[in-house]
């Protein structure tokens, strides 16, 4: 997606800005319960939502495009939801780790099938995955509560009941702490040799192939990665609205995660979050106008992204800081 | 004799109605450099293709250190200790020269390191130094694409070479570079092979490269060989000079 | 199972396999030639389907007798190839085509959901029905299984008869042989003086055609409401993969087994109808990841 043509050493003097920024909006984030309660449950979605797109995010690093990664975020918004149902006493961190268990699980057995493929045939079959959970939720509303889906009750926080206000209270932190770690985390993940070898799926397997690793099992790395991040999103987006629907796994919510990771930087962690934020606010207010036409909306940026701006709101960023310390720029 | 590393007997590959390889039985000795010349659609890189197992042949077989390794996948003959490197270099494009390298160490070390810094792993001086032998030190952090063809060429060696081979196959490693550095490239390679016991196998148009550097050549015509012997012999023989050097020069 | 259901089944089938057909003809022609997974090829299939509804609703209301929902249907079909086909090619696909295959994957995914929205905006959410067109034929009965005439032996005819002009234009005539040039080698093709842009205008109207016809004709048999484009796309793919991309006959017979799978299913497994033609794609691409009639590509190194 994105074209790298600065080396290394540019990429180092770009971190400093971004960094700088990313400190600053995550004590903003925390700042928000007090300071703006009101868009308190907004952020707790944009954040979810960005854990996910994150997930997608993953993929873009080796070059390949999910349309159907909503899967893992039901998979595991279900499967924690199950779980309650059948054990009301599961403390929120059991229901957390289910939930992510069972994306990954899926995302094994999925993961097998579809890392044989790449381009077309990547995206296309992780959408007919999505879509076979999808019907499967509808039609066997005896299991899944069909459409109306399966409402999430408040769960005992380390052994603690919380009122209602304490456990948003502490859903909004946990998903700041997931967020940052998580952040922090896939960054590593893709600058460590592991990383690596999957983004090298993007540019040549036959290399990859000939230095003894099997290319299908370095994208599956990835493809679990991005499995467990979507399904932790998925947990938290469940437990925060308090119930799951099969509208979860529909294909417009894959679509929203990669026009969210595209509008964010095709690659890039920061903008996974800064996206899923950005997206989330516009969305609450502008679909009071345009709530008939949004996916057009959607449709209609994305191909502008695309064609004029393929780096991202990041990708923006880094070319504003770039103009600003224009000097460092020249001497390359 | 020396031992033999690698040992094909009767492959056969068929592409349409061209046979590529026709009974190609031929054993390759450590220690010894061997050329592989002869001309155009001779079945010279299908013969690579098929000792790496991209290829897989219709009959014959392959076997390294006395081991069948027809079956296997590349991959897992690059784990037996043969590498490649290739005619059209196959590099990470978004990557390095260093990146190239490290990425390549990382999974001969099979991930030893899996949540380091790749920049940080302890192999890295190696591979400095590898650059630096293949005199490609001072492009360490530039982007492989934006490096010449003959740059591009030593990187794709030195990361095959990263991988500490017993085998290396090489397919024209000099084409592409300049003809006026091309012996003192060959110099460092066979040099950098000797230190590190590395027998090699390489394709070559250049007869004066062949004569310098080979201590056997092999000649490729229609899918076999039809000679072999030392450069001097071979260099020298009637329809050598008639079906193959002729063409060239 | 007794004689009758297996009729039902083997007709449903049938007639559904003709439509699916027709609409994965047009996707698969278009990714053989241009290399191009259009999925908003499924919003074309909708938008053919809403129009001859509308179209016919429009003309009848007028007086009009009710076979004139035939000509109509092709008259959407090529509405929606010139209208939107056309358009789609020359401003947007255009101007892709040297871009990697995940970006032109977003792109018609970008366009797939604008339509989504067109679509709701034109004719909103609720279903519609019109079936003048199947009630014009009656009904035919086979070993005492009563069918509809149009669904037994119209559907199945016009997939047939695709089909076979289909194989016959691009093998027999100029126009189709200067197609198959283009794919194999675009430059050289361009070298003799192909205007390679124009056969691929030509060719996306093409399929843009196939898809609006296989709504247009799909459209008596099965209510109108949002969504259908997906479930559409989807399922096209479903049978283009299954067959091997741009493998024209494959996709005939595989949205045959396809059709007959899912029909049977709804007698046998109601429940699991709806999988049934992912699990054989699933199934098909575990055995021959590169489909049933396609030919693995070896990368030359």
């Amino acid at each position: 997606m994105t074209t790298k043509t600065h080396s290394t050493k540019a990429k180092a003097s770009m971190k400093s800005p971004l960094t700088f920024l990313w400190v600053i909006g995550v004590l903003a984030v925390i700042a928000v319960p007090f300071t703006t309660p009101s868009i308190q449950l907004l952020f707790n979605f944009a954040m979810a939502k960005g854990l996910a797109v994150l997930g997608v995010t993953v993929l873009l690093r080796a070059g390949q495009v999910s349309f159907g990664h909503a899967l893992y975020f039901g998979i595991a918004a279900y499967a924690g939801a199950f779980l309650m149902a059948s054990m009301p006493a599961a403390d929120f961190f059991v229901v957390l780790i289910v939930g992510v268990a069972g994306a990954v699980l899926a995302g094994l057995f999925v993961g097998l099938f579809v890392v044989r493929y790449r381009g077309i045939f990547f995206g296309m079959l992780n959408l007919a995955f999505s879509m076979i959970f999808w019907s499967i939720l509808e039609k066997f509303y005896h299991y899944t509560g069909g459409a109306d889906g399966i409402r999430f009750a408040r769960p005992t926080v380390l052994g603690q009941v919380l009122t209602h206000g304490q456990f948003e209270m502490m859903l909004y932190y946990s998903v700041v702490v997931l967020m940052v770690v998580l952040g922090w985390f896939t960054q590593r993940w893709f600058a460590s040799p592991i990383g690596q070898l999957f983004q090298t799926i993007k540019t040549n397997e036959t290399r990859l192939e000939y230095l003894g690793i099997s290319p299908r099992r370095a994208l599956l790395s990835g493809y679990l990665l991005s499995a467990a991040l979507c399904g932790v999103g998925g947990v938290m987006m469940g437990m925060a609205q308090g119930v799951v629907t099969p509208e979860y796994v529909w294909w417009v919510r894959s679509a929203e995660m990669v026009f969210i990771a595209v509008l964010g930087g095709a690659g890039s962690v920061h903008g996974a979050f800064l996206g899923a934020l950005i997206y989330e606010v516009v969305r609450t207010y502008a679909s009071v106008y345009a709530g008939d036409i949004w996916q057009m909306i959607l449709g209609g940026f994305l191909l502008i992204i695309i064609l004029f701006a393929p780096g991202g709101l990041i990708g923006i960023l880094e070319s504003l800081f770039r103009r600003g310390s224009g000097k460092e720029g020249a001497r390359k | 004799m020396s031992d033999v590393l690698l040992e094909t007997r009767n492959l056969v590959i068929k592409f349409g109605g061209v046979t590529a390889a026709d009974n190609v039985s031929l054993k390759i000795h450590a220690g010894r450099n061997l050329a592989i010349i002869g001309p155009n659609g001779a079945g010279k890189t299908t013969f690579l293709n098929i000792c790496t197992g991209w290829l897989k042949p219709s009959n014959g077989q392959v076997l390294f250190e006395g081991q069948d390794v027809t079956p296997l996948p590349p991959r897992k003959i690059v784990d037996r200790g043969v590498a490649r490197a290739f005619q059209i270099p196959q590099l990470f494009t978004e990557h390095t020269a260093l990146e190239n390298l490290l990425i390549s160490v990382s999974a001969r070390d099979k991930l030893r390191n899996p949540l380091m810094d790749m920049h940080r792993i302890p192999e890295r001086d190696e591979m400095l130094h590898l650059l630096d032998m293949v005199g490609c030190a001072d492009v360490a952090d530039t982007l492989v694409v934006e490096l010449s063809e003959g740059q591009r060429k030593l990187i794709d060696i030195a990361v095959a070479l990263a991988l500490k081979p017993r085998l290396l196959l090489m397919d024209e490693p000099t084409s592409g570079v300049a003809s006026s550095e091309k012996h003192s490239i060959m110099e460092i390679l066979i040099g950098a092979l000797k230190e590190a016991n590395v027998t090699s196998v390489f394709v070559e148009h250049d007869m004066g490269i062949v004569e310098n550097y080979a201590d056997e050549v092999a000649v490729w015509n229609s899918g076999n060989v039809q000679l072999r012997g030392s450069p001097a012999e071979i260099l020298e023989h009637p329809d050598v000079i008639r079906d193959v050097i002729g063409e060239v020069v | 199972m007794n004689l009758a259901i297996f009729l039902l089944a083997l007709f449903d089938g049938v007639a559904y396999a003709a439509l699916v057909f027709i609409v994965a003809l047009g996707l698969t022609l278009i990714f053989g030639v241009m290399r191009i997974l259009n999925v908003a090829h499924g919003s074309l299939y909708a938008i053919g389907a809403y129009a001859t509804v509308s179209l016919t609703g429009y003309f009848l209301a007028l007086g009009f007798a009710p076979v004139f929902a035939f000509p109509l249907m092709i008259v959407s079909a090529v509405l929606v190839g010139i209208l939107i086909g056309g358009p789609l090619e020359y401003f947007l696909l255009r101007r892709i085509y040297d871009k990697s295959e995940v970006l032109q994957l977003l792109v018609t995914f970008a366009v797939f959901m604008i339509l989504e929205d067109v679509q709701r905006l034109v004719w909103g959410t609720r279903p519609y029905f019109e079936s003048s067109a199947l009630q014009v034929l009656g009904n035919v009965s086979v070993f005492g299984v009563t069918y509809t005439a149009y669904q037994l032996i119209l559907l199945p005819l016009i997939a047939v008869v695709l089909l076979l002009g289909m194989r016959f234009f691009l093998r027999h005539t100029i126009t189709g042989k200067l197609i198959t040039a283009t794919t194999e080698d675009r430059e050289a093709a361009q070298s003799i003086g192909v205007d390679a842009d124009k056969v691929f205008l030509f060719t996306f109207v093409i399929g843009a055609v196939l898809a609006g016809l296989g709504g247009a004709l799909a459209s008596p048999t099965t209510s109108i409401l949002p969504g259908m484009g997906a479930d559409m796309i989807v399922l096209s793919f479903a049978v283009v993969a299954t067959a091997g991309l741009g493998q024209i006959e494959g996709a005939a017979l595989t949205a045959l087994m396809i059709g007959l799978g899912r029909s049977f299913a709804v007698y046998l497994y109601p429940e699991i109808s709806v999988l049934v033609p992912y699990l054989i794609m699933v199934l098909v691409l575990l055995v021959r990841p590169e489909g049933l009639f396609g030919s693995p590509a070896a990368r030359k190194i």
